[in-house]
């Protein structure tokens, strides 16, 4: 494959000035600072909003916000240190799509993550210290240290697994949604642009259509292929509106704004669980570190990193918080605990024995 | 006696645990409405409504990964990839995500999950529609591989893969949907326990599926050579009974392996290295019989020149050095 050309390597859509533009776009809606996108429903029925949190709900997003924006920044500095080994993919700067998206599911409900995908299970409430241990590789993990960065899975908090294939997330979810229109549950896969070219994408989506499916299809447009501008490789450059040939509800979202987040969701999920089928999201982010460790991001322009990082989810969160009322110590508050969380919960990893081969042998079935 | 055609077993192992189980679910592309190309699934559909058996788009990675995402979430999904040239579609739901998630997730759950397919050469189909795709995942842990020979062990093996708590792929023959023999003595029969199908003395043939039934026929024809063959037929490719062969071979001293498909890479050349490995006091002699190394051709008389069949192992016993008897 020809790299890029230069021409198409240009500056990714930010929130106001997206690259998904009113005009180009069968979705309209490009997403605004201010709040959430109005969403598409072709052929379905438009339901009241169904979001109605309190502050408080707010706030404590907004502390699960943080507690991984600490747990990726420790990920950063224990990777360095020799403690993360192979590769990891940080999600910081995507915040808001996991936090908000978790916040409008039950417990009960399934949730699919990818890759980039410690946010995901710290947001469907993954507990910091066996996720920091699988990620060092040691027996205390979620995992016994068999998963690692990419793999994680933890079925009793409906974490039904996070891909490190690109797209996976999207079948898995749909088979659970198979389950879950039995149980009165939801399943939503979380997924990036890249994903949105796979078949995966194209058969899960037909698939859960046509079945009418409780499925949530939560893509993470962080604008970035691995290293390729999602543009130069994505026909349309506008992820929502490929439902349209699917007739399922739309929406283009602000994924750094946890509200418009909360709202698109809640509105989907209602649908879900009331026998309406499946909704694609596309939430618009940005992630701050580079695709992998390997990876120090130097195609994004310099001012386009600026523009997003002006726009952190977490500063975003914060302002409308204060707006709000909740005060600065109350925020200061959850801002402490998130990062006495991860300290504790690094520490007590780093404490941790590595998992001993003649104890774990393992089984290749399941009895 | 009662009789039963393999393609019926079929259909009543699957009624009969979609009866039993609540959770077992069953679909695939045309198997509902219309009872599936072959006419296995006649009837499911009308009998357990469309919650249970339902038609899918022509998507076999969705297929497969929703089979995959539905088993780790309180489902037993049987899927039919119609015709197991088309696994390579499904391959990543499979491979990366069926067949790791009990060890990678320390076995927080199974994925009992089924994936039927008719395989196998001779109905003139050509290349992409008579393939045996069970070596192409033979080296894939977590994934368990059934090929039955006879209407009762299609019976009994099914069932015991439709309750097995891992993945597991059945591959059915297209030339056996039409044979009958008698019913299953056992309700399941457990997945990777060898049977030694005919006893002798001389020689073991080891073979699964159709090949069994072949390696029967040849073994008849040879006896009135004077030579007493013993037949073995795996029926699971993994878990592989590699016991049953090693004593058998410590019986007879003589091994063939007979498998429709390329020797390179094949679960016969496999086999011979395992038993190479561990048996190796007890091999007088030890070759396969295998298809050439090119896709599966259409005209009949290249594709019967192509299947290693009861002829073909007729004659490569007999040709073969030390094995000619009087």
């Amino acid at each position: 494959m020809a790299k890029p050309h230069a021409a198409q390597r240009g500056e990714q859509g930010t929130t106001g000035d997206s690259a998904v533009s009113s005009e180009s776009s069968p979705i309209g809606g490009h997403p605004t600072p201010d709040g959430p996108t109005r969403s598409q429903t072709p052929g379905a029925r438009v339901r009241s909003p169904v979001d109605g949190l309190g502050v408080d709900r707010f706030l404590e997003g907004y502390g699960r916000m943080c507690l991984i924006r600490q747990f990726e920044t420790a990920m950063h500095r224990l990777f360095l240190a020799g403690e993360v080994h192979g590769t990891t993919h940080l999600g910081a700067g995507q915040e808001a799509v996991a936090v908000g998206t978790c916040m409008a599911l039950r417990a009960e409900d399934y949730v699919a993550g990818t890759y980039r995908g410690h946010g995901h299970a710290l947001a469907k409430g993954t507990p910091p210290e066996p996720l920091v241990a699988e990620m060092l590789g040691r027996v205390s993990g979620i995992c016994r240290g068999r998963a690692g960065s990419m793999n994680v899975a933890d079925l009793q908090r409906g974490l039904i697994g996070c891909y490190g294939i690109v797209g996976g997330s999207i079948a898995a979810a749909v088979g659970a949604a198979l389950a879950a229109r039995r149980q009165g549950r939801v399943a939503v896969a979380f997924f990036g642009d890249g994903a949105a070219n796979q078949a995966y994408f194209h058969e899960c989506l037909n698939m859960a259509r046509v079945f009418l499916l409780p499925a949530v299809f939560v893509c993470e447009n962080n604008f970035y292929g691995e290293f390729t501008p999602m543009a130069s490789v994505t026909a349309g450059a506008n992820i929502a509106g490929r439902a349209r040939a699917y007739d399922m509800p739309a929406a283009v979202v602000d994924g750094n704004d946890l509200w418009a987040v909360h709202h698109a969701v809640s509105e989907a999920v209602e649908r879900a669980r009331g026998g309406d089928g499946p909704t694609l999201l596309e939430c618009q982010t940005y992630r701050h570190y580079g695709h992998s460790k390997s990876d120090p991001a130097p195609y994004r322009p310099k001012e386009e990193v600026e523009r997003w990082l002006a726009r952190d989810p977490l500063k975003l969160a914060r302002s409308r918080l204060l707006e709000q009322g909740v005060s600065e110590s109350q925020l200061a508050a959850v801002e402490a605990d998130a990062l006495r969380e991860i300290e504790q919960a690094v520490q007590a990893a780093l404490a941790a024995p590595y998992p001993d081969p003649e104890q774990d042998r393992g089984r290749e079935f399941c009895p | 006696m009662s009789t039963l055609e393999f393609r019926d077993a079929i259909r009543d192992a699957l009624a009969e645990e979609l009866e039993r189980d609540p959770t077992v679910v069953f679909f695939g592309e045309d198997v509902a409405a219309g009872g599936g190309v072959f006419k296995v699934t006649t009837e499911l559909y009308e009998r357990f409504g469309p919650e249970r058996v339902f038609d899918t788009p022509i998507s076999e990675l969705a297929l497969a990964g929703a089979a995959y995402g539905a088993a780790l979430t309180g489902l037993r999904p049987v899927i039919e990839i119609m015709f197991g040239d088309f696994m390579g579609l499904a391959m990543d739901s499979l491979v990366n995500q069926a067949a790791k998630f009990w060890y990678v997730s320390a076995e927080q759950h199974g994925v009992p999950l089924v994936v039927r397919s008719a395989v196998g050469a001779g109905g003139r189909f050509g290349a992409m529609h008579s393939q045996t795709h069970g070596t192409w995942f033979q080296g894939i842990p977590g994934m368990k591989i059934a090929f039955p020979s006879s209407p009762a062990d299609a019976k009994s093996l099914l069932k015991a893969a439709i309750r097995d708590e891992n993945p597991v792929l059945f591959l059915e023959h297209k030339r056996l949907y039409s044979v009958k023999g008698p019913p299953p003595e056992r309700e399941v029969i457990p997945l990777g326990q060898a049977e030694v199908a005919r006893p002798g003395e001389d020689l073991t043939i080891v073979s699964v599926g159709k090949g069994v039934p072949d390696a029967l026929a040849a073994a008849e024809a040879l006896e009135a050579d004077g030579l007493s063959v013993e037949v073995v037929d795996l029926r699971t490719l993994r878990p592989l009974d590699l016991q049953t062969v090693l004593e058998s071979v410590a019986r007879t001293n003589r091994l063939l392996a007979v498998e429709e498909g390329p020797r390179t890479g094949g679960w016969a050349a496999g086999l011979l290295g395992l038993v190479a490995e561990q048996g190796l006091h007890d091999l007088d002699d030890a070759w396969l019989i295998t298809t050439q190394e090119t896709p599966i051709p259409y005209s009949p008389t290249l594709e019967d020149a192509y299947i290693p069949d009861t002829d073909a192992i007729v004659a490569g016993v007999r040709g073969r050095a030390g094995l000619v008897v009087s």
